[in-house]
């Protein structure tokens, strides 16, 4: 039972042998001679001007979580449309009325002025 | 391949209640958005008329045999359609409080009641859920909208934290029952109550296997006990209890109650039933513990919705207490306290938010002095509901710890049933000392009650059931024992 997980366990080593080592080998055996020019931000070449934590707009985030949700259900969609020949009207009506759902809290956050970006 | 995937009318008339009240949730949301602010009641009005459908339709599917639908995920029997009812009542008479309170405060909003529905569709869902997966799906659906609920008061920070502090604490909860659920279903290789129960009680479990269960089950028992809000797993509730507006507090001190017993029985009766002994002893500490954390924590609230947050605590360990006894009447005797604490529950948050006014949250213990002079019929009520809460015959929640305790002994757990009494006893000081205030103290500010009609009667109606029922338990008792 317990031995079925051994490739598991052995991808998760590698995985994090793959993501460490590298970063580990450059670090030990690469040359590190450090001074202010180099420790800077790079800016395209410009000295950098602004702290890059910035505030932004509180819109953004809203619009983005709204992004999110409906961009899901594509997720949901894609695997449907690659077996809807065999799951016949059962497929057909079944997403019918998630995606019947979806449209109703769509129309609920354009109503609700989400979508205005004013 | 194209005959496995089917609609079965048959069965999607078994889920009828489910489905009537998710098309009536569509309907509402959508009615709502065009509604202008003069008929914005229309929204309330389609609400309970939808529950009260939805409860109509479940009552018909008394009776029904036990039938399991949709690919042995979904289960409708007596127990289900029972519950069904019970929760479609009650929300009905949490809904007639809530309005109240939501006009006096502006909170009045149609997605309040939207919320409000789709967290009961999420307790259908729980109660007819017979997969783990099903189990949680309506969890999530309750929980979610539980979490918006609370922050519909979104300019007061204390339901902000409230909401915050329920979302992520209830979010560890669901992991650890995830986690509990995914080592079940890793040993059993299935997520089916049925086959679960099978492999269970299969009298060859080895070692290991029966090891593995128990893992899975102690992370089981963590999540079912973080939903109830049993010690030490119940942190949470003083405080969500506190920050929400009352009549959030209300919604979920009672309905949601039901639907967590259900994924309990479901779970922990239905699918390991077998390993009742493993259970038990972990039920047998949190039990205790509940009650004599609740009943000595409320001695020192001076706020009456953090009082009643501990109470429940204390309520909830006697509920556990009928599911230690391992016997169906047991059983059946925890059923029926849930029933009775919601009854009580939903009466005592009813006079709190009567005594509230534009403007003025009433939500302190002081709050009820001298009542009884300003309204004698109220202040009558406040006191049977407290009494009831203690455990006074001939009010109901007399009988409701009688059974349990009853059961218990019969069990053989005297110790058990003598540590819930002493404590029992203990707790009753701060329900009295409510009483005390209404009637033996003079009041410190005006009292006026100007509640509309609706609210004063069916709350007159709701503290006349704990008298009545309390006379007569006897067919609530039976209803809730016919359901194992």
């Amino acid at each position: 039972m317990l031995e079925n997980y051994l490739p598991i366990m052995v991808f998760i080593f590698l995985g994090i042998a793959f993501g460490v080592g590298p970063m580990l080998i450059g670090y030990l055996l690469g040359p590190n001679k450090p001074d202010k020019e180099k420790n800077s931000q790079f800016e395209c070449g410009f000295p950098p001007f602004d702290d890059s934590r910035m505030y932004f707009n509180v819109r953004y985030y809203l619009v983005a979580i709204l992004f999110i949700l409906f961009d899901l259900e594509v997720a949901f969609v894609f695997p449907w449309a690659v077996v809807q020949s065999d799951l016949g009207w059962f497929g057909f009506i079944s997403m019918s009325i998630f995606l019947f759902l979806l449209v109703v809290g769509f129309i609920f956050e354009w109503k609700n002025g989400a979508l205005e970006w004013e | 391949m194209m005959n496995t995937f089917q609609f079965d009318t048959a069965s999607l008339l078994l889920a009828l209640p489910e489905i009537f009240l998710l098309s009536a949730i569509v309907v509402v949301l959508l009615l709502d958005l065009f509604l202008t602010k003069r008929f914005k009641q229309v929204t309330y009005y389609l609400t309970q008329a939808s529950l009260l459908i939805t409860g109509v339709l479940s009552y018909n599917l008394i009776g029904h045999p036990e039938t399991v639908i949709f690919s042995n995920s979904f289960v409708l029997d007596d127990m289900a359609s029972v519950f069904k009812v019970f929760m479609m009542g009650f929300s009905m008479v949490a809904m007639v409080y809530s309005r109240h309170y939501l006009t006096q405060h502006s909170l009045f909003r149609g997605e309040y009641f939207i919320l409000v529905l789709l967290s009961i569709l999420g307790m259908m869902v729980m109660v007819s859920g017979y997969s783990l997966l099903t189990l949680y799906l309506g969890l999530e659906i309750l929980s979610l909208s539980l979490y918006t609920l609370i922050a519909i008061a979104r300019k007061r920070s204390g339901a902000i934290e409230a909401a915050l502090k329920y979302f992520v604490l209830g979010a560890i909860a669901s992991g650890l029952l995830l986690y509990g659920m995914s080592m079940i279903y890793g040993i059993s290789g299935s997520l089916n109550i049925s086959d679960i129960s099978a492999f269970a009680s299969d009298a060859n479990l080895g070692a290991r296997e029966t090891l593995i269960i128990n893992f899975g089950l102690v992370f089981l028992v963590i999540g079912i006990a973080f939903k109830l809000g049993a010690v030490p797993f119940h942190m949470w509730v003083p405080d969500v209890y506190q920050g929400s507006p009352t009549s959030v507090t209300m919604f979920i001190s009672t309905v949601p109650k039901i639907a967590a017993v259900a994924m309990l029985v479901r779970i922990l009766v239905d699918g390991l039933g077998a390993m009742h002994a493993y259970w038990a002893d972990l039920f047998m500490v949190l039990a205790v513990l509940s009650i004599a954390l609740g009943s000595v924590v409320a001695l020192m609230q001076t706020n009456i919705k953090r009082m009643l947050a501990y109470s429940t605590i204390s309520h909830v360990g006697f509920i556990m207490l009928g599911f230690v006894t391992g016997v169906v009447s047991g059983y059946g005797a925890a059923v029926f306290y849930v029933f009775v604490y919601i009854l009580i529950s939903l009466a005592a948050f009813g006079i709190i938010i009567l005594l509230n006014k534009e403007g003025f949250e009433a939500d302190q213990i002081s709050d009820f002095k001298g009542l009884s002079k300003h309204s004698p019929w109220f202040a009558l009520m406040m006191l049977a509901v407290m009494l009831s809460m203690a455990g006074v015959p001939p009010f109901i929640g007399f009988y409701s710890k009688f059974f349990i305790l009853q059961q218990v002994i019969s069990a053989g757990f005297i110790t058990l049933a003598v540590v819930a009494v002493v404590f029992a006893v203990i707790s009753a000081y701060y329900y009295l000392q409510i009483i005390k205030s209404m009637y033996f103290e003079d009041a410190d500010k005006d009292i006026t009650i100007s509640a509309p009609m609706d609210i004063q009667l069916v709350l007159s109606i709701n503290a006349i059931l704990i008298l009545v029922v309390g006379i007569f338990p006897d067919f609530w008792m039976k209803l809730a024992l016919s359901l194992f």
